[in-house]
């Protein structure tokens, strides 16, 4: 457990060495800012309508009209940038060859891949940190529900653990950045959008990609329910993607 | 220290190696000799644990190398041949984060990574990033990690490749430096580096272990006579008379394979000296058959022309 702490700290380290880590907050904060203006301006320009015809205001409150649609749009970003942060964990060792030493130092696999993975995290955590600032500033104009914010919150974190997790087992599989990114990002869209054709493919198989689409867990979070059965598959999906990267880089050795 | 039993490693079909058993002592410095792609590299690499061998055991430092990977890891220091580090990275920056992953205490880690800076002197390009460091600064970084741990076993792949003759003859001074304290491996494809810095010498080619000696030893071999190989239709006393007679010939020898008419001998010459045209223009002229005519055990010094046997006049 103590060799985590080094490589957590190398690898966050090396995100801010390198422009990534820039880049990604950046576009972060760029698209969540327009996200969050658009949807202020038209929060209240029907506040505005709502003040002449009482029947408009039914409903209408910040919670609902920005809060839900802004955190929905955000986990929409990390479908880009989530494979954008993760690429180059493995991709980026094993094609510069320091892979080789980092597998010759007195560590287990399972610290190298939690550390790694976990400086991922915290990036995408300071991504959400950034995002939480915009409702602090909702907050000094209009009351918000802190209940369905939180459950959201974890509802974005327990999904982008999902989506590194699949990021990191595209990197570990190749030694290209930009194919371990378009892979992670190919199949986070099809797990998104698998959900669609729930309705059409009839009473077994409908349910089954209902499960399986990763963005329909998250709905009850948005709503402010934490439901086990979410949470639960999350963190399946997270701890599969983890343990088939540690059966990835087992088998890189085996094959040599 | 290092006990490889029937080392064998397959890349698909192809072997690498095969049944490579050796014995380092502590304390030694073995040289790996070999041409590139003889399986120098791949030995080394079983041996910290990097790639498991197809077939085949070592022991490192008392531990198995597949079944105690992480005590194995934990007692030796590596420095592959490409030199891999992390070019973003700054070099003290560098060497405390390999400190920290190889369980140095934090007290401890400071003073360590002063020390072995200072021992590969690299203390004044501590603050630069790796990325921008000369190949010979590389190189000692490289050592240095490698170093951290003071490791009972130290593995180098060609630590002397790419460098200048100036940065060759330090990095040799320092593997000699450290041969009080480690057992060290180093594989060279050239050959006056193994005698400069090895106590003995392990030859590897086409992935097979072909002579365990000492570099004077060895180099005595190299300097001794060629030996050709000749098989003659004709009287045994003439024809052995006639080849001691041959400028350049210092011994001739019947071989036991004669056999009926035909006479075999073994003709030892001085090395610099090919006597094949003349010997067989002497058994053509003199109207006995020429049988054959080869030189004989060749394999060893085959391996030494593919070696790189000569050095600049300067590192010398």
């Amino acid at each position: 457990m103590m060799n985590v702490l080094p490589i957590f700290k190398k690898e966050l380290r090396s995100y801010f060495a390198s422009p990534i880590a820039y880049v990604v907050l950046t576009i972060f904060a760029l698209l969540s800012g327009y996200f969050f203006y658009s949807l202020l301006t038209f929060f209240s320009l029907n506040s505005l309508q709502a003040s002449f015809n009482p029947a408009f205001s039914q409903g209408l409150n910040a919670s609902e009209w920005i809060v839900r649609p802004l955190l929905r749009n955000i986990a929409v970003t990390m479908l880009l940038l989530m494979p954008a942060a993760t690429m180059r964990l493995f991709s980026e060792e094993k094609k510069s060859g320091t892979i080789e030493l980092l597998f010759t130092y007195p560590i287990r696999d399972w610290e190298l891949l939690l550390g790694k993975f976990l400086a991922a995290l915290a990036l995408y955590a300071s991504m959400l940190g950034i995002s939480l600032l915009q409702l602090l500033m909702l907050r000094l104009f209009a009351p918000l529900e802190w209940g369905p914010i939180l459950s959201g919150y974890l509802g974005l974190l327990l999904l982008g653990m999902a989506f590194l997790g699949l990021g990191i087992l595209a990197s570990s599989l190749t030694e290209n950045q930009i194919v371990a990114a378009v892979g992670a990002f190919g199949v986070l869209l099809l797990l998104w959008v698998i959900g669609w054709s729930t309705d059409a493919a009839g009473p077994t198989l409908g349910p089954i990609l209902s499960h399986l689409s990763i963005i329909n867990h998250y709905d009850s979070f948005a709503k402010g329910i934490i439901e086990s059965k979410d949470v639960i598959f999350y963190l399946n999906f997270t701890i599969l993607c983890l343990f088939l990267t540690l059966r990835s880089m087992e088998s890189k050795r085996w094959r040599g | 220290m290092i006990e490889a039993e029937k080392l064998t490693k397959y890349y698909d079909k192809v072997a690498a190696i095969e049944d490579v058993s050796f014995t380092v002592d502590k304390g030694e410095i073995v040289g790996f000799l070999g041409p590139n792609g003889a399986g120098k590299t791949t030995t080394m690499r079983i041996l910290t644990g990097f790639l498991p061998p197809s077939s085949g055991t070592a022991r490192v430092a008392g531990y198995d190398i597949l079944a105690d990977s992480l005590q194995v890891r934990r007692r030796i220091g590596y420095l592959p041949e490409a030199v891999p580090l992390y070019t973003d990275m700054k070099v003290a920056t560098y060497l405390e984060f390999v400190a920290e992953v190889k369980g140095l205490e934090r007290r401890e880690r400071r003073r360590s990574v002063g020390q072995i800076m200072e021992k590969c002197r690299i203390v004044d390009v501590q603050r630069m990033l790796i990325g921008s460091l000369s190949r010979g600064y590389r190189q000692r970084v490289g050592i240095a990690q490698a170093l951290l741990n003071n490791p009972e076993v130290l593995i180098l792949d060609e630590p002397t490749v790419g460098l200048d003759p100036k940065q060759i003859i330090e990095i040799r001074q320092l593997i000699k430096e450290l041969s009080g304290q480690s057992t060290i491996i180093l594989s060279t494809h050239i050959l006056p580096e193994v005698s400069m810095v090895c106590q003995r010498v392990i030859i590897i080619n086409d992935g097979h272990i072909i002579a365990v000696d000492t570099p004077e030893n060895l180099t005595a071999r190299l300097q001794s006579s060629a030996k050709l190989l000749l098989t003659v239709d004709g009287p045994v006393g003439q024809v052995e008379e006639a080849l001691t007679q041959l400028p350049g010939v210092l011994r001739v020898e019947l071989n036991d394979e004669s056999r009926d008419a035909t006479v075999s001998f073994v003709v030892e010459s001085e090395r610099s000296h090919d006597l094949r045209r003349e010997v067989s223009r002497l058994i053509v002229d003199r109207g006995w058959g020429l049988l054959e005519l080869r030189p004989a055990d060749m394999t060893l010094e085959e391996i030494f022309i593919r070696l790189v046997t000569e050095e600049h006049q300067e590192v010398q």
